[in-house]
Protein backbone atom coordinates (compact mmCIF):
# COMPACT_ATOMS: atom_id res chain seq x y z
CA UNK A 1 0.00 0.00 0.00
CA UNK A 2 2.73 2.25 0.48
CA UNK A 3 4.45 1.66 -2.70
CA UNK A 4 1.19 2.17 -4.01
CA UNK A 5 0.59 6.01 -2.53
CA UNK A 6 4.12 7.13 -3.37
CA UNK A 7 3.83 6.22 -7.22
CA UNK A 8 0.88 7.55 -6.52
CA UNK A 9 2.52 10.97 -5.86
CA UNK A 10 4.98 10.51 -8.53
CA UNK A 11 2.80 9.66 -12.01
CA UNK A 12 1.94 12.60 -13.63
CA UNK A 13 0.29 13.19 -17.24
CA UNK A 14 3.19 12.98 -19.02
CA UNK A 15 3.79 9.00 -17.65
CA UNK A 16 0.57 8.10 -19.33
CA UNK A 17 0.35 5.75 -22.00
CA UNK A 18 1.41 7.08 -24.76
CA UNK A 19 -1.07 6.88 -28.01
CA UNK A 20 0.24 7.70 -31.55
CA UNK A 21 -2.75 8.13 -34.08
CA UNK A 22 -2.22 7.72 -37.85
CA UNK A 23 -5.66 8.09 -40.04
CA UNK A 24 -5.08 5.92 -42.70
CA UNK A 25 -8.17 6.55 -44.85
CA UNK A 26 -8.32 3.21 -44.62
CA UNK A 27 -8.57 3.14 -40.90
CA UNK A 28 -6.45 4.89 -37.69
CA UNK A 29 -3.27 2.67 -36.73
CA UNK A 30 -2.64 3.67 -33.02
CA UNK A 31 0.20 2.76 -31.38
CA UNK A 32 0.21 2.79 -27.49
CA UNK A 33 3.56 3.05 -25.65
CA UNK A 34 4.27 2.88 -22.13
CA UNK A 35 6.47 6.57 -21.42
CA UNK A 36 7.93 5.22 -17.91
CA UNK A 37 9.66 2.40 -16.30
CA UNK A 38 7.65 3.57 -13.29
CA UNK A 39 4.51 3.62 -14.97
CA UNK A 40 4.85 -0.53 -16.15
CA UNK A 41 6.35 -1.12 -12.91
CA UNK A 42 3.10 0.93 -11.20
CA UNK A 43 0.79 -1.13 -13.27
CA UNK A 44 2.54 -4.40 -13.05
CA UNK A 45 2.04 -4.03 -9.00
CA UNK A 46 -1.75 -2.74 -9.51
CA UNK A 47 -3.34 -5.45 -11.88
CA UNK A 48 -0.43 -7.67 -12.79
CA UNK A 49 0.04 -7.10 -16.25
CA UNK A 50 2.44 -4.58 -17.26
CA UNK A 51 1.67 -2.34 -20.48
CA UNK A 52 4.05 -2.71 -23.37
CA UNK A 53 3.87 -0.98 -26.96
CA UNK A 54 1.24 -2.56 -29.36
CA UNK A 55 -0.44 -0.68 -31.96
CA UNK A 56 -4.51 -0.93 -32.97
CA UNK A 57 -6.16 -0.44 -36.37
CA UNK A 58 -9.64 1.02 -35.94
CA UNK A 59 -12.07 0.49 -39.76
CA UNK A 60 -15.08 2.51 -39.79
CA UNK A 61 -18.49 2.65 -41.88
CA UNK A 62 -17.40 0.03 -44.51
CA UNK A 63 -21.28 -0.04 -45.31
CA UNK A 64 -21.05 -3.04 -46.92
CA UNK A 65 -24.06 -3.24 -49.65
CA UNK A 66 -23.97 0.56 -50.02
CA UNK A 67 -24.73 1.53 -53.97
CA UNK A 68 -24.84 4.81 -55.04
CA UNK A 69 -23.11 7.65 -56.55
CA UNK A 70 -21.24 8.76 -54.05
CA UNK A 71 -19.29 5.41 -54.24
CA UNK A 72 -19.89 3.25 -57.33
CA UNK A 73 -17.14 0.98 -55.84
CA UNK A 74 -19.17 -0.69 -53.67
CA UNK A 75 -16.10 -2.92 -51.24
CA UNK A 76 -12.90 -2.04 -53.08
CA UNK A 77 -11.89 0.90 -50.80
CA UNK A 78 -12.77 -1.77 -47.53
CA UNK A 79 -10.82 -4.38 -49.15
CA UNK A 80 -7.79 -2.52 -50.36
CA UNK A 81 -7.85 -1.54 -46.50
CA UNK A 82 -7.16 -5.18 -45.66
CA UNK A 83 -4.55 -5.07 -47.84
CA UNK A 84 -2.26 -2.25 -46.92
CA UNK A 85 -3.08 -4.07 -43.15
CA UNK A 86 -1.80 -7.19 -43.77
CA UNK A 87 0.80 -5.19 -45.42
CA UNK A 88 2.00 -3.27 -42.21
CA UNK A 89 4.54 -5.03 -39.97
CA UNK A 90 4.62 -5.72 -37.34
CA UNK A 91 1.02 -6.30 -37.59
CA UNK A 92 -1.51 -4.65 -35.14
CA UNK A 93 -2.58 -6.69 -31.91
CA UNK A 94 -5.97 -5.60 -32.24
CA UNK A 95 -8.26 -4.24 -35.03
CA UNK A 96 -11.28 -2.48 -33.88
CA UNK A 97 -14.34 -2.48 -36.08
CA UNK A 98 -16.28 0.81 -35.05
CA UNK A 99 -19.85 0.38 -36.34
CA UNK A 100 -22.14 0.56 -39.53
CA UNK A 101 -20.13 -2.25 -41.22
CA UNK A 102 -23.27 -2.93 -43.31
CA UNK A 103 -25.61 -0.96 -45.43
CA UNK A 104 -29.29 -1.71 -44.16
CA UNK A 105 -31.65 -3.57 -45.88
CA UNK A 106 -35.14 -3.49 -45.80
CA UNK A 107 -35.19 -7.40 -46.65
CA UNK A 108 -33.83 -9.15 -43.67
CA UNK A 109 -32.28 -11.78 -45.60
CA UNK A 110 -30.25 -9.24 -47.99
CA UNK A 111 -28.60 -7.32 -45.02
CA UNK A 112 -27.74 -10.65 -43.89
CA UNK A 113 -26.24 -11.46 -46.86
CA UNK A 114 -24.30 -8.23 -46.49
CA UNK A 115 -23.12 -8.94 -42.86
CA UNK A 116 -21.45 -12.34 -44.25
CA UNK A 117 -20.28 -10.64 -47.29
CA UNK A 118 -18.47 -8.14 -44.25
CA UNK A 119 -17.06 -10.93 -42.49
CA UNK A 120 -15.64 -12.56 -45.29
CA UNK A 121 -13.41 -9.98 -46.07
CA UNK A 122 -12.66 -8.78 -42.63
CA UNK A 123 -12.25 -12.58 -42.38
CA UNK A 124 -9.19 -11.61 -45.16
CA UNK A 125 -7.43 -9.78 -42.39
CA UNK A 126 -4.05 -11.42 -40.87
CA UNK A 127 -4.75 -9.96 -36.98
CA UNK A 128 -6.65 -12.49 -35.67
CA UNK A 129 -8.11 -10.21 -32.34
CA UNK A 130 -11.33 -8.05 -34.16
CA UNK A 131 -13.92 -6.83 -32.27
CA UNK A 132 -16.91 -4.76 -33.37
CA UNK A 133 -19.77 -2.18 -32.51
CA UNK A 134 -22.81 -1.97 -34.74
CA UNK A 135 -23.64 0.78 -36.13
CA UNK A 136 -27.23 2.17 -36.59
CA UNK A 137 -27.60 0.73 -40.29
CA UNK A 138 -26.44 -2.49 -38.68
CA UNK A 139 -28.61 -2.42 -35.99
CA UNK A 140 -31.18 0.51 -35.44
CA UNK A 141 -34.19 -1.42 -37.86
CA UNK A 142 -34.14 -4.75 -35.40
CA UNK A 143 -32.74 -3.97 -32.53
CA UNK A 144 -29.44 -5.68 -32.86
CA UNK A 145 -30.99 -8.87 -33.57
CA UNK A 146 -28.66 -9.89 -36.95
CA UNK A 147 -25.97 -8.32 -36.24
CA UNK A 148 -25.90 -10.62 -32.96
CA UNK A 149 -26.30 -13.35 -34.43
CA UNK A 150 -23.45 -12.40 -36.78
CA UNK A 151 -21.12 -10.42 -34.18
CA UNK A 152 -21.96 -11.73 -30.69
CA UNK A 153 -22.25 -8.61 -28.19
CA UNK A 154 -22.66 -5.10 -28.73
CA UNK A 155 -21.16 -4.27 -25.24
CA UNK A 156 -18.19 -5.93 -23.83
CA UNK A 157 -15.00 -4.78 -22.69
CA UNK A 158 -11.42 -6.40 -22.38
CA UNK A 159 -7.92 -5.99 -21.28
CA UNK A 160 -4.85 -5.95 -23.45
CA UNK A 161 -1.88 -5.33 -22.13
CA UNK A 162 -2.66 -2.76 -19.27
CA UNK A 163 -5.36 -1.00 -21.25
CA UNK A 164 -9.15 -1.50 -20.59
CA UNK A 165 -11.13 -1.66 -23.52
CA UNK A 166 -15.11 -1.17 -23.54
CA UNK A 167 -17.27 -1.21 -26.46
CA UNK A 168 -20.73 0.72 -25.82
CA UNK A 169 -23.33 0.35 -27.90
CA UNK A 170 -25.34 3.36 -28.80
CA UNK A 171 -27.91 2.42 -31.94
CA UNK A 172 -29.67 -0.79 -31.13
CA UNK A 173 -32.34 1.26 -29.72
CA UNK A 174 -32.99 3.31 -32.36
CA UNK A 175 -32.06 6.59 -30.68
CA UNK A 176 -28.66 7.87 -30.24
CA UNK A 177 -28.44 7.06 -26.93
CA UNK A 178 -26.16 4.28 -24.69
CA UNK A 179 -29.30 4.08 -22.35
CA UNK A 180 -29.16 3.89 -18.57
CA UNK A 181 -28.82 -0.19 -18.86
CA UNK A 182 -25.63 0.10 -20.20
CA UNK A 183 -24.49 2.91 -18.32
CA UNK A 184 -24.94 1.11 -15.19
CA UNK A 185 -23.32 -2.05 -16.58
CA UNK A 186 -20.28 0.40 -17.61
CA UNK A 187 -20.30 1.85 -14.13
CA UNK A 188 -19.76 -1.71 -12.44
CA UNK A 189 -17.46 -2.44 -15.05
CA UNK A 190 -14.58 0.33 -14.12
CA UNK A 191 -15.57 0.22 -10.70
CA UNK A 192 -12.70 -2.84 -10.80
CA UNK A 193 -10.26 -0.65 -11.89
CA UNK A 194 -8.35 1.97 -10.42
CA UNK A 195 -8.02 5.44 -12.16
CA UNK A 196 -4.51 5.36 -13.31
CA UNK A 197 -5.31 2.26 -15.93
CA UNK A 198 -5.85 3.92 -19.04
CA UNK A 199 -8.84 3.23 -20.86
CA UNK A 200 -10.16 2.75 -24.06
CA UNK A 201 -13.93 2.91 -25.33
CA UNK A 202 -15.03 2.31 -29.02
CA UNK A 203 -18.52 3.24 -29.90
CA UNK A 204 -20.18 4.47 -33.14
CA UNK A 205 -21.47 7.60 -32.53
CA UNK A 206 -20.13 10.61 -31.20
CA UNK A 207 -20.49 10.72 -27.47
CA UNK A 208 -20.19 14.65 -27.54
CA UNK A 209 -22.39 17.24 -29.48
CA UNK A 210 -19.99 17.46 -32.00
CA UNK A 211 -23.53 18.45 -34.54
CA UNK A 212 -26.55 17.46 -33.30
CA UNK A 213 -28.71 18.71 -36.08
CA UNK A 214 -26.43 16.09 -38.71
CA UNK A 215 -27.01 13.63 -35.44
CA UNK A 216 -23.87 13.97 -34.48
CA UNK A 217 -24.33 13.14 -30.93
CA UNK A 218 -25.31 10.82 -28.37
CA UNK A 219 -27.98 12.01 -26.06
CA UNK A 220 -26.81 10.78 -23.21
CA UNK A 221 -22.90 10.73 -24.44
CA UNK A 222 -22.72 13.31 -21.54
CA UNK A 223 -23.39 10.55 -18.96
CA UNK A 224 -20.97 8.38 -20.59
CA UNK A 225 -18.05 10.48 -20.26
CA UNK A 226 -19.15 11.44 -16.44
CA UNK A 227 -18.39 8.22 -15.57
CA UNK A 228 -15.42 8.36 -17.03
CA UNK A 229 -14.24 11.76 -16.01
CA UNK A 230 -12.17 9.99 -12.64
CA UNK A 231 -10.18 8.02 -14.96
CA UNK A 232 -6.65 10.42 -16.26
CA UNK A 233 -6.15 8.40 -19.69
CA UNK A 234 -9.16 8.32 -21.49
CA UNK A 235 -9.91 7.26 -25.49
CA UNK A 236 -12.64 7.27 -27.47
CA UNK A 237 -12.48 5.68 -30.92
CA UNK A 238 -15.53 6.18 -33.09
CA UNK A 239 -17.26 6.51 -36.59
CA UNK A 240 -20.68 7.48 -37.71
CA UNK A 241 -19.23 10.73 -38.99
CA UNK A 242 -17.15 9.66 -42.21
CA UNK A 243 -14.44 11.79 -41.76
CA UNK A 244 -11.30 12.83 -39.65
CA UNK A 245 -12.03 14.67 -36.30
CA UNK A 246 -10.15 14.95 -32.93
CA UNK A 247 -12.18 16.29 -30.18
CA UNK A 248 -10.34 16.93 -26.56
CA UNK A 249 -12.91 17.12 -23.69
CA UNK A 250 -10.59 16.78 -19.91
CA UNK A 251 -8.79 13.72 -19.90
CA UNK A 252 -10.64 12.28 -22.73
CA UNK A 253 -9.52 12.47 -26.60
CA UNK A 254 -12.12 11.71 -28.73
CA UNK A 255 -11.01 10.26 -32.32
CA UNK A 256 -12.97 9.76 -35.45
CA UNK A 257 -12.30 7.12 -38.15
CA UNK A 258 -12.66 8.02 -41.53
CA UNK A 259 -15.32 6.10 -43.60
CA UNK A 260 -14.35 3.50 -46.11
CA UNK A 261 -17.56 3.97 -48.41
CA UNK A 262 -17.52 7.93 -48.93
CA UNK A 263 -17.25 10.96 -47.03
CA UNK A 264 -19.14 13.70 -45.45
CA UNK A 265 -18.38 17.61 -45.58
CA UNK A 266 -16.82 19.88 -42.78
CA UNK A 267 -19.79 20.15 -40.89
CA UNK A 268 -18.27 24.07 -39.95
CA UNK A 269 -17.91 25.01 -43.90
CA UNK A 270 -21.56 23.77 -44.90
CA UNK A 271 -24.70 23.67 -43.83
CA UNK A 272 -25.88 20.36 -45.43
CA UNK A 273 -24.98 17.18 -44.58
CA UNK A 274 -24.28 16.10 -48.51
CA UNK A 275 -21.42 12.95 -49.39
CA UNK A 276 -18.75 14.06 -51.12
CA UNK A 277 -18.97 13.40 -54.61
CA UNK A 278 -16.90 10.50 -56.17
CA UNK A 279 -13.67 11.50 -58.22
CA UNK A 280 -13.12 9.11 -60.71
CA UNK A 281 -9.12 10.71 -61.02
CA UNK A 282 -8.68 9.77 -57.38
CA UNK A 283 -11.54 6.87 -56.67
CA UNK A 284 -9.57 6.16 -53.57
CA UNK A 285 -8.73 10.00 -52.44
CA UNK A 286 -10.59 9.45 -48.60
CA UNK A 287 -7.59 6.87 -48.12
CA UNK A 288 -5.00 9.44 -48.62
CA UNK A 289 -3.04 9.50 -45.20
CA UNK A 290 -3.95 11.39 -42.46
CA UNK A 291 -1.30 11.66 -39.56
CA UNK A 292 -2.76 13.81 -36.47
CA UNK A 293 -0.40 14.46 -33.58
CA UNK A 294 -0.88 16.75 -30.62
CA UNK A 295 1.02 17.23 -27.05
CA UNK A 296 1.50 14.54 -24.44
CA UNK A 297 -0.31 11.93 -23.60
CA UNK A 298 -1.87 12.07 -26.72
CA UNK A 299 0.34 13.20 -29.53
CA UNK A 300 -1.38 14.33 -33.01
CA UNK A 301 0.24 15.89 -36.13
CA UNK A 302 -2.28 16.81 -38.85
CA UNK A 303 -0.68 15.95 -42.09
CA UNK A 304 -2.75 15.07 -44.89
CA UNK A 305 -1.11 13.55 -47.58
CA UNK A 306 -2.42 12.65 -51.49
CA UNK A 307 -2.48 8.87 -52.60
CA UNK A 308 0.12 9.95 -55.43
CA UNK A 309 2.53 11.55 -52.96
CA UNK A 310 2.51 8.86 -50.29
CA UNK A 311 0.18 6.28 -50.19
CA UNK A 312 -0.56 2.48 -50.14
CA UNK A 313 1.48 0.02 -47.83
CA UNK A 314 4.62 1.82 -48.94
CA UNK A 315 3.55 5.37 -47.46
CA UNK A 316 1.79 3.69 -44.25
CA UNK A 317 5.79 2.21 -43.24
CA UNK A 318 7.56 5.21 -44.49
CA UNK A 319 5.07 7.67 -42.13
CA UNK A 320 6.09 4.69 -39.23
CA UNK A 321 9.68 5.11 -39.82
CA UNK A 322 9.33 8.79 -39.71
CA UNK A 323 8.04 8.70 -35.99
CA UNK A 324 5.05 10.30 -36.33
CA UNK A 325 4.21 11.03 -33.17
CA UNK B 1 -52.94 9.58 -7.69
CA UNK B 2 -50.21 11.86 -7.45
CA UNK B 3 -49.09 12.05 -11.28
CA UNK B 4 -52.31 12.63 -11.97
CA UNK B 5 -52.89 15.63 -9.63
CA UNK B 6 -49.43 17.32 -10.86
CA UNK B 7 -50.73 17.05 -14.25
CA UNK B 8 -53.72 18.57 -13.55
CA UNK B 9 -51.87 21.37 -11.24
CA UNK B 10 -50.05 21.63 -14.96
CA UNK B 11 -53.47 21.74 -17.09
CA UNK B 12 -54.86 24.64 -14.61
CA UNK B 13 -51.57 26.57 -14.57
CA UNK B 14 -51.60 26.79 -17.75
CA UNK B 15 -54.75 27.48 -19.52
CA UNK B 16 -53.83 28.98 -22.47
CA UNK B 17 -51.21 26.26 -23.65
CA UNK B 18 -51.64 25.55 -27.30
CA UNK B 19 -51.10 21.99 -28.34
CA UNK B 20 -48.86 21.53 -31.32
CA UNK B 21 -49.51 17.94 -33.38
CA UNK B 22 -46.69 16.62 -35.49
CA UNK B 23 -47.11 13.65 -37.12
CA UNK B 24 -44.53 11.46 -38.36
CA UNK B 25 -44.27 9.03 -41.12
CA UNK B 26 -41.55 7.53 -42.81
CA UNK B 27 -39.73 10.09 -44.17
CA UNK B 28 -41.80 12.93 -43.34
CA UNK B 29 -43.36 15.22 -41.08
CA UNK B 30 -46.59 16.93 -41.14
CA UNK B 31 -46.75 19.82 -41.00
CA UNK B 32 -43.34 20.49 -42.00
CA UNK B 33 -43.30 24.05 -40.34
CA UNK B 34 -44.74 24.92 -37.17
CA UNK B 35 -44.58 28.22 -36.37
CA UNK B 36 -44.40 29.67 -32.64
CA UNK B 37 -44.81 33.18 -30.92
CA UNK B 38 -42.12 34.46 -29.38
CA UNK B 39 -42.36 33.66 -25.71
CA UNK B 40 -45.63 31.12 -26.01
CA UNK B 41 -45.84 28.33 -24.40
CA UNK B 42 -47.03 25.24 -26.13
CA UNK B 43 -47.31 21.35 -25.94
CA UNK B 44 -45.71 19.87 -28.72
CA UNK B 45 -46.85 16.21 -29.20
CA UNK B 46 -45.23 13.70 -31.70
CA UNK B 47 -47.37 10.87 -32.94
CA UNK B 48 -46.21 8.38 -35.03
CA UNK B 49 -48.83 6.92 -38.18
CA UNK B 50 -45.95 3.90 -38.72
CA UNK B 51 -42.85 3.00 -36.76
CA UNK B 52 -40.85 4.68 -34.33
CA UNK B 53 -39.64 8.35 -35.00
CA UNK B 54 -37.82 11.31 -33.00
CA UNK B 55 -38.45 14.71 -32.86
CA UNK B 56 -34.99 16.63 -32.27
CA UNK B 57 -34.42 20.19 -31.42
CA UNK B 58 -32.10 20.96 -29.24
CA UNK B 59 -31.90 24.59 -28.97
CA UNK B 60 -35.91 24.37 -28.14
CA UNK B 61 -35.34 21.43 -25.85
CA UNK B 62 -37.19 19.37 -27.56
CA UNK B 63 -36.53 15.46 -27.94
CA UNK B 64 -39.70 13.23 -28.66
CA UNK B 65 -39.60 9.69 -29.51
CA UNK B 66 -42.62 8.25 -30.54
CA UNK B 67 -44.54 4.79 -31.93
CA UNK B 68 -47.78 3.86 -33.09
CA UNK B 69 -50.04 4.28 -30.40
CA UNK B 70 -47.63 5.69 -28.17
CA UNK B 71 -47.50 9.78 -28.95
CA UNK B 72 -44.78 11.94 -26.82
CA UNK B 73 -45.25 15.61 -25.41
CA UNK B 74 -43.64 18.12 -24.32
CA UNK B 75 -44.72 21.80 -23.22
CA UNK B 76 -42.15 24.80 -23.87
CA UNK B 77 -41.96 28.20 -24.12
CA UNK B 78 -40.68 29.15 -27.51
CA UNK B 79 -37.90 31.63 -27.22
CA UNK B 80 -37.89 35.41 -26.85
CA UNK B 81 -36.48 36.26 -30.47
CA UNK B 82 -37.68 35.85 -33.76
CA UNK B 83 -35.60 32.93 -35.38
CA UNK B 84 -36.01 29.23 -37.40
CA UNK B 85 -34.99 25.90 -35.85
CA UNK B 86 -34.41 23.34 -37.99
CA UNK B 87 -35.72 19.78 -36.76
CA UNK B 88 -34.89 16.51 -37.51
CA UNK B 89 -36.07 13.06 -36.85
CA UNK B 90 -33.14 11.26 -34.60
CA UNK B 91 -34.86 7.63 -33.86
CA UNK B 92 -33.86 5.80 -36.92
CA UNK B 93 -36.36 4.65 -39.27
CA UNK B 94 -34.63 3.47 -42.70
CA UNK B 95 -33.15 4.36 -45.85
CA UNK B 96 -34.73 7.75 -46.30
CA UNK B 97 -34.06 8.63 -42.76
CA UNK B 98 -31.53 11.43 -42.94
CA UNK B 99 -33.82 13.48 -44.70
CA UNK B 100 -36.25 13.56 -42.31
CA UNK B 101 -36.78 17.18 -41.80
CA UNK B 102 -39.05 19.72 -40.25
CA UNK B 103 -38.41 23.15 -38.91
CA UNK B 104 -39.81 25.60 -36.10
CA UNK B 105 -40.06 29.72 -36.93
CA UNK B 106 -40.75 31.48 -34.09
CA UNK B 107 -41.98 35.12 -35.36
Amino acid sequence: VTSYIGMKRTLDRRDFMRLSALSLGAGALLRFSPASAALRDHFQHRNGESPSPFSIVQLSDTHVGFSGPPDPLGTKAFERAVDVINALDPQPDLVLFTGDLTHDSEDAGEHARRMRTFRDIAGRLRARKRFYVPGEHDAALDGGALFGEHFGESRYSFDHRGVHFIALDNVSSGRPAVGAAQIAWMKKDLARYGHDVPIVVFTHRPLFDLKPEWEWFTTDGDQVMNALAPYRSVTVLYGHIHRAHHHTNGSAQHHAARSLIFAFPDPEATAEKKALPFDAAAPFRNLGVRVASAPAPLSINDVELTVREIGGTEGVQQLLKGGAA
Amino acid sequence: MIPFLVSLIVMMSTPDTRVVEIHAKRFSFSPDTVTLKRGEHVTVRLISDDRAHGLLVKPLGIELDASPNAPDEISIVAPAQAGTYPAICDHYCGMGHGGMKMQFAVE
